[in-house]
């Protein structure tokens, strides 16, 4: 029988580790302040300050028009086009920014993951831990534990921030609440688990074939290209992230973790592990 | 006496590389049994098999009663394993370390806290026990890698060169605390060392292991007589006699080897004691002062270096 008491323990134990190595915490911190700050103060208060014009930003660049000219109703209703502020914050940080918003979790899921897996491996630890009591299992989801929990805290948190940011910083300009959009709950509760249990999946199967944290995460990290994909598919006008896609893209996503989960698992084990 | 390992036949392969080839020994109640070999011999494979971390290919064994290849979890919490380096998280402290092992042994948080403070005491890391062991030196790791094997409290102790990194004093406590455990607790010790002079100290029986199997075992009287029954003599001379006499030494009916030791000194080996009489009685007769004529027993070292050797002899 699994115990939760050694589950919450290797998951304790690991989270003591990642915040005595800066190079695994400074990451997961400053990207998601560039992403949940300073971009929505760039867009509320740089671009108006420098006398540009709002309607500007969006007409200057022919990947703004076709996104605009092509965005399906479900998306375009959510925007007030006779005021051009609102306009360019909906379509920048409401609409277009959604999908880059997933690499935090994939970054904290990734760099904890490689941290937790391969790190241990790298400094040898593994083996003092394989002889305890513990089970391959209680390891495991200690471990999944160690880097899902953070990872979606991380990112619910820096929405929660992002969400108070957006409403306050331009309400001069909208003089409402008008974020979240409804697009942004099935992305952030929906896709934003599946995608950290996708990249924990997938730094454990790298770990099993590298000796170390930095292959692992560098490895690992390019699962982001997903979101790169999604954030190119959006701006070339060719995928919307509406309500429906979401919830479709999620089940996918889930699809893919859970078969990545099923191979991870048969990785993890103390026999694997020791002749790997 | 109740026998707390038995293991018979054991075979184990890593991607094709033999680790162990029929493997077979026993642990009894108490003793501190030495595991000995050169690298490569399968020590540190036959631990993990038998706490249930690898499983044997072939063979049978049972570790305090429980099958190894089934029941690892039961074994792992009753054994204590220190492992070849001393494998601590070195971002978190002693405290952090011990209490992170000693909840996954199942200790409640009291006793963690009563266990360690003693072992931390008992190894002199008390002062040091929140600082972060990247700052520990080497031998203050082997101890806290010590206390932790030691922590719950094993009824069996694996120890992989448990001395290593320690200055002589330290050497001295864990080789007292082997026997403490052994003698006085009734506990048994599985002892993988490269000090043949620490494991002849605290050892009751040794096994000797060459490429996967024991190629001997027993207690070093056992060994002794069985690969080392010659008797070794040491001479000591006021001044070192010629040259000539230890070639004529050499020649004397039961004498196997005769060379200078040291400055002023011999060492004989000899086919049985009755040579003694004989050599003293030659020396004397041309007149060479003897000092002292101090018997030797061979040491585990010897025969250790014996058996590998005429392992490789006969390969």
């Amino acid at each position: 029988m699994i115990k939760l008491q050694n589950i919450f323990t290797i998951a304790k134990k690991d989270w003591l580790e990642v915040r005595q190595n800066k190079y695994a915490w400074a990451p997961m911190l400053i990207v998601p302040a560039i992403f949940v700050i300073i971009i929505p103060l760039i867009f509320t208060f740089v671009i108006p300050a420098l006398a540009v014009s709002p309607q500007d930003v969006l007409t200057s660049d022919a990947d703004f028009q076709i996104f605009i000219d092509h965005m399906p109703l479900q998306l375009s209703r959510y925007i007030d086009f006779q005021n051009p502020m609102e306009s360019m914050l909906v379509i920048i940080l409401g609409i277009m920014f959604a999908p880059m918003f997933l690499i935090m979790p994939l970054m904290a899921s990734t760099t904890i993951a490689s941290e937790s897996f391969a790190g241990e491996r790298e400094r040898k630890t593994m083996e003092a831990l394989l002889y305890t009591p513990a089970s391959d299992a209680e390891l495991f989801l200690g471990k999944v534990t160690a880097s899902a929990v953070p990872s979606i805290a991380l990112t619910w948190l820096g929405f929660a921030i992002y969400t108070l940011i957006l409403n306050l910083a331009p309400y001069a300009y909208i003089q409402r609440i008008w974020f979240p959009l409804p697009t942004w709950w099935p992305l952030i509760f929906w896709i934003t688990p599946a995608l950290v249990i996708l990249g924990i999946s997938l730094t454990v199967l790298i770990s099993a074939r590298v000796q170390n944290f930095l292959g692992a995460y560098q490895s690992s990290a390019s699962v982001v290209l997903l979101v790169v994909a999604l954030f190119a598919g959006q701006v070339s006008g060719m995928l919307y992230l509406s309500v429906g896609i979401e919830m479709l893209l999620g089940l996918l996503f889930w699809t893919a973790a859970a078969l990545l989960t099923a191979l991870a698992v048969r990785t993890f084990n103390r026999e694997a592990l020791l002749k790997g | 006496m109740k026998e707390v390992i038995v293991c018979e036949g054991l075979t184990f392969s890593y991607n094709g590389y033999q680790a162990l080839d029929g493997l077979s020994f026993t642990v009894r109640q108490g003793e501190v049994f030495a595991l000995l070999g050169p690298n490569g011999a399968g020590k540190t494979t036959t631990i993990r098999v038998l706490n249930g971390l690898l499983h044997a290919q072939s063979g049978q064994s049972r570790v305090l009663g429980l099958d190894p290849a089934l029941q690892g979890a039961q074994i792992r919490r009753r054994s204590g394993v220190l492992t070849e380096t001393p494998a601590l998280y070195e971002r978190l402290s002693a405290w952090q370390n011990l209490r992170f092992f000693g909840s996954l042994a199942g200790m409640p948080a009291e006793k963690i806290g009563e266990r360690g403070a003693y072992y931390l005491d008992l190894f002199e890391l008390r002062d040091r026990a929140d600082d972060r062991v990247e700052t520990y030196s080497k031998g203050m790791k082997q101890r806290l890698a010590l206390a932790r094997a030691l922590l719950h409290d094993p009824e069996l102790l694996f120890l992989d060169e448990p001395t290593s990194g320690m200055d002589p004093a330290a050497a001295r406590q864990v080789e007292g605390l082997i026997y403490r455990i052994s003698k006085q607790e009734n506990r048994s010790v599985i002892l993988c060392t490269h000090r043949l002079y620490e494991a002849e100290k605290v050892c009751d029986r040794v096994a000797v292991m060459k490429t996967g199997s024991v190629i001997a075992c027993g207690s070093l009287e056992e060994l002794r007589a069985r690969y080392a029954s010659e008797i070794r003599i040491r001479l000591g001379f006021g001044e070192l006699p010629p040259q000539e006499y230890l070639l004529k030494i050499r020649a004397l009916e039961g004498v196997l080897e005769a060379r200078e030791a040291a400055d002023t000194c011999w060492e004989l080996r000899l086919a049985a004691e009755k040579a003694i009489p004989m050599v003293i009685a030659n020396l004397v007769s041309v007149g060479t002062p003897i000092y002292s004529a101090v018997p030797q027993q061979a040491t585990l070292e010897d025969i250790y270096l014996r058996l590998q050797g005429a392992e490789a002899e006969e390969e």
